[in-house]
């Protein structure tokens, strides 16, 4: 009996683990920043280039931090829901235009719209790199204190704005 | 090619034929031109990290091997030509220029991109199988072996031994065997 039931469990075990595998996706990964203070920044602003913003700025407020660039085509997929998020004013979504010109970034949000409060710039990406980035779009929430709770990785969807990022703005915000 | 074929026909057939092959002899220097440019070209871009200091750079080539790039995840940060990776090199060489060990780079970009960002992966808990994964079989397969083995061995040993009688056919059969031989040998 026993020479039958473990070389089948073997298999099993092996076949789960194995198809655990197939469902992931190797491109996205884990951050170790989730559950630790965001890291501080200080940048010129993109439309007001004279004007600085950082993380202590939004320090009290749940807030969404966007990474884009114009020469990105995924943030052209996810624009339009931003976009729409923006509108519906549940939480506030703040820039980072990393590694891109100025201009491209100015004309890229006249061209498709700008669900941004600010942006900040990130000329020559060093924030990005403090933040872990390492594909655009990247999207962080934020809360009160500063801390990062969750890191969305590649276009944001409309699922994951309902099934992920909403949700825990929502409880971030009773806290 | 079709173009190459008329313009050929065409330089036999008179003056028409030889302006264009007049185009064609500087269209082909202007082509060999740009073959003997183009390497310059692409070493210069490559040799363009190689910074001032050629025994700093050698570190950094050195601690980025170990590295692996985010965007391309099979190629490590000394590889990859992906922006990123640019980027991850110049951070490096600004974080050793300062001082910094090796760790100390290392824990900068753990920090920031976590464990995969290191092609030898540290033992703590969650690697753990990984590291004695190979160990626990290799000696889980030789307990299984050593188990089977002296099962076999009791076996064996329990057969029930011969007697006499057979034990001397038994002789009497290898030795007519042992002589055959022999004999076939010689023959």
């Amino acid at each position: 009996m026993w020479r039958y039931l473990v070389p089948l469990g073997a298999f099993l075990a092996l076949a789960v683990f194995l198809w655990m595998g197939l469902g992931r996706d190797p491109s996205t990964v884990p951050s170790p920043l989730i559950n630790k203070a965001a890291p501080e920044f200080r940048l010129a602003q993109l439309h007001e280039p004279t004007q600085q913003i950082g993380r202590a700025d939004m320090l009290g407020k749940v807030w969404l931090l966007n990474v884009w660039a114009s020469w990105c085509v995924a943030c052209r997929q996810e624009h339009p829901i931003l976009m729409e998020l923006s509108r519906t004013r549940l939480v506030p979504i703040y820039g980072l235009n990393y590694k891109d010109k100025r201009e491209d970034g100015i004309n890229w949000l006249a061209q498709f719209g700008n669900p941004y409060v600010v942006s900040a710039s990130d000329i020559d990406g060093r924030v990005g790199i403090d933040y872990g980035v390492y594909g655009v779009p990247e999207t962080f929430v934020i809360d009160r204190q500063g801390i990062i709770r969750y890191k969305h990785i590649g276009p944001v969807t409309v699922d994951a704005l309902k099934t992920k990022i909403l949700p825990l703005v929502k409880e971030l915000e009773k806290t | 090619m079709k173009q190459l074929l008329e313009t050929s026909s065409n330089s036999i057939s008179g003056i028409a034929g030889e302006e264009t092959q007049k185009f064609h002899f500087c269209v082909s220097l202007l082509l060999l031109a740009m073959l003997w440019v183009m390497p310059l070209w692409v070493v210069a871009g490559e040799a363009q990290p190689m910074a001032d200091d050629p025994v700093l750079e050698k570190r950094v080539m050195a601690l980025s091997a170990e590295l692996r790039c985010l965007v391309c995840q099979n190629q490590s940060l000394a590889d990859s030509h992906a922006e990123l990776a640019q980027d991850l090199r110049r951070e490096v060489r600004d974080l050793m220029k300062s001082g910094k060990t090796d760790p100390e780079v290392v824990e900068y970009l753990v920090a920031r991109y976590g464990d995969f960002v290191r092609y030898r992966p540290p033992m703590n808990s969650a690697t753990a199988l990984l590291w004695f994964g190979p160990l626990i079989l290799i000696v889980g397969g030789g307990i299984v072996l050593l188990i089977t083995l002296s099962r076999r061995r009791k076996r064996i040993a329990e057969v029930t031994p011969l007697s006499d009688a057979e034990r001397t056919r038994a002789a009497m059969l290898l030795n007519n065997k042992v002589n055959d031989g022999a004999g076939e040998n010689r023959a």
